[in-house]
């Protein structure tokens, strides 16, 4: 197994603030603006976009988090025992604009996952999805709207995102597996 | 990580097992305050609860926590099917099979039935109540009501009060506390007490006064007006008199203690109106439970393979 460092602290500082500037340019403001994670990866981000688009607006702005796992379409093919987490969808989402938020967008069936979840919460104007990385690899007709870096991997490569609220320094690792795992996201 | 593709009691859980449906289960529990009350994870799978007792709450239970799982649901009436022509409880179980079924719910009034029928069926079998051995989804929602309220399991004094030795939730309820490391103390007359109990690792009284004292959970079990036609007790007043709980006998336990029952209650048998309906009733909200702890059961069996 080798490991290589992608992005570090300061990059992955400048993406994400890249990231609030566009969130607010694109929707012309945060009225009507929710931020949702998706478990685990997405909500950390969530919360940190959050906050940078609040010290630019100085605006509150409602944060979420979406637990993807009863939506997945990999559950009965998949080895591994499911683990839930918190889903927690603080406003109405009924007309406003939700920003998904994921730490890497890959064959993007989770986030066709996340899209059934929210709907099951009420009728967004709009959804926008927002990432870290975009490693492609895309088996669904799904593009992010807001996107830190753009990674072109090989299939069975692999991407960890590791942020201090972890108890880990900010940083994106790529990881080459020696054995042929297939690793779908 | 479950172990067995069945659910046939406490006893064969580890605390570890234990603790991920509880864990799951509140997850669910937040999917069933939600306006829409359906996940869809178990599209395309059927459960079939086959009860050869009579059930309201635990057989509507599985249905509807089936039901909010997205999965197909067939109440099977064993009074209008083919067991009153005499198949045997084999065959049954093999047609039950053989017509899709992914998940069975069994409730027999013999004890071993589910296990019997684990060995001989591929699909997962799920016990609703064996005879006098066990109800794991009663104990397993009673311990998530547990946790929810006192926020731990381990160390607190649980009393169970009734007709321990015809009681599959008390036996089911045994194992899981233990397991979990509450300290557990079963009252009843000494009629009603199976003998060498406390072997079980649990402490045994009858005196409802000693056995209650500074409990942080007082649960009082149903008397099972039906088998007592063999003469355990003098009368139902008696056993009221002696055993019944009262709000002079709670004021015993710890104040903050919760009392539940299974259900279904006989009022003034084995718990006094004043108690069931009072404020540290929970028993509603065990039923509430009760789905969101058969949808975990129900999920964390259909995801195995």
């Amino acid at each position: 197994m080798t490991k290589k460092e992608l992005m570090d602290k300061n990059e992955i500082n400048r993406a994400l603030k890249r990231i609030a500037h566009e969130i607010i340019e694109r929707n012309k403001g945060t009225e009507n603006l929710c931020l949702v994670g998706i478990q685990k990866g997405g909500v950390l981000l969530a919360k940190r976009l959050a906050s940078i688009i609040e010290s630019i607006e100085n605006r509150v702005i409602d944060v979420g988090m979406l637990d993807i796992t009863f939506y997945r379409d990999d559950i009965h093919t998949s080895m591994k025992q499911p683990v839930v987490k918190k889903t927690e969808i603080p406003c109405s989402i009924d007309d406003k604009t939700v920003v998904l938020v994921d730490d890497v967008l890959f064959t993007g069936r989770s986030i066709r996952a996340a899209m059934d979840a929210l709907i099951d919460f009420g009728r967004p104007a709009m959804i926008q999805l927002a990432v870290l990385i975009d490693r492609g690899h895309r088996q669904l007709p799904i593009r992010p709207d807001f996107v830190g870096k753009n990674i072109p991997t090989a299939f069975d490569e692999h991407i960890e995102v590791e942020l201090k609220e972890d108890g880990k320094d900010d940083r994106v690792l790529l990881i080459k597996s020696k054995k042929r795992k297939k690793n779908i996201k | 990580m479950l172990r067995s593709k069945d659910l046939l009691g406490i006893k064969d859980l580890t605390p570890e097992e234990i603790l991920y449906i509880l864990d799951t289960a509140s997850n669910f529990k937040d999917v069933l305050k939600r306006d829409i009350k359906k996940v869809p994870p178990l599209r395309g799978k059927t459960m079939v609860s086959l009860f050869f007792e009579p059930s309201t709450r635990t057989r509507t239970s599985f249905s509807l926590a089936a039901k909010r799982l997205s999965a197909d649901v067939v109440n099977f009436s064993v009074s209008t099917s083919s067991v009153v022509k005499g198949e045997s409880l084999q065959d049954t179980a093999l047609t039950i099979q053989s017509l899709g079924a992914d998940f069975v719910v069994i409730r027999h009034s013999a004890s071993g039935v589910p296990y019997y029928l684990s060995r001989i069926l591929d699909i997962s079998v799920i016990n609703a109540g064996d005879g006098a051995n066990e109800h794991p989804t009663q104990a397993l929602l009673d311990l998530f009501t547990i946790q929810s309220h006192k926020k731990r399991i381990k160390g607190l004094t649980v009393a169970i009060i009734g007709d321990i030795a015809h009681s599959r939730v008390a036996k089911s309820n045994i194992y899981g506390l233990t397991k979990l490391g509450a300290n557990v103390r079963v009252i009843a007359p000494p009629t009603l007490m199976p003998v060498e109990i406390e072997k079980l690792g649990i402490e045994v009284y009858h005196s409802v006064e000693e056995g209650i004292k500074d409990a942080d959970v007082v649960m009082t079990l149903r008397l099972q007006l039906e088998r007592q036609a063999k003469g355990f007790l003098p009368s139902l007043e008696e056993y009221f008199n002696l055993y019944g709980l009262t709000p002079e006998r709670l004021r015993l336990a710890k104040k903050d203690a919760i009392v539940m029952h299974p259900g279904p209650m006989n009022r003034g048998v084995e718990i006094s109106s004043e108690v069931a309906d009072g404020p540290q009733s929970v028993i509603l909200e065990q039923v509430t439970n009760g789905i969101a702890v058969r949808m975990a059961v129900l999920y964390l069996l259909g995801v195995r393979k």
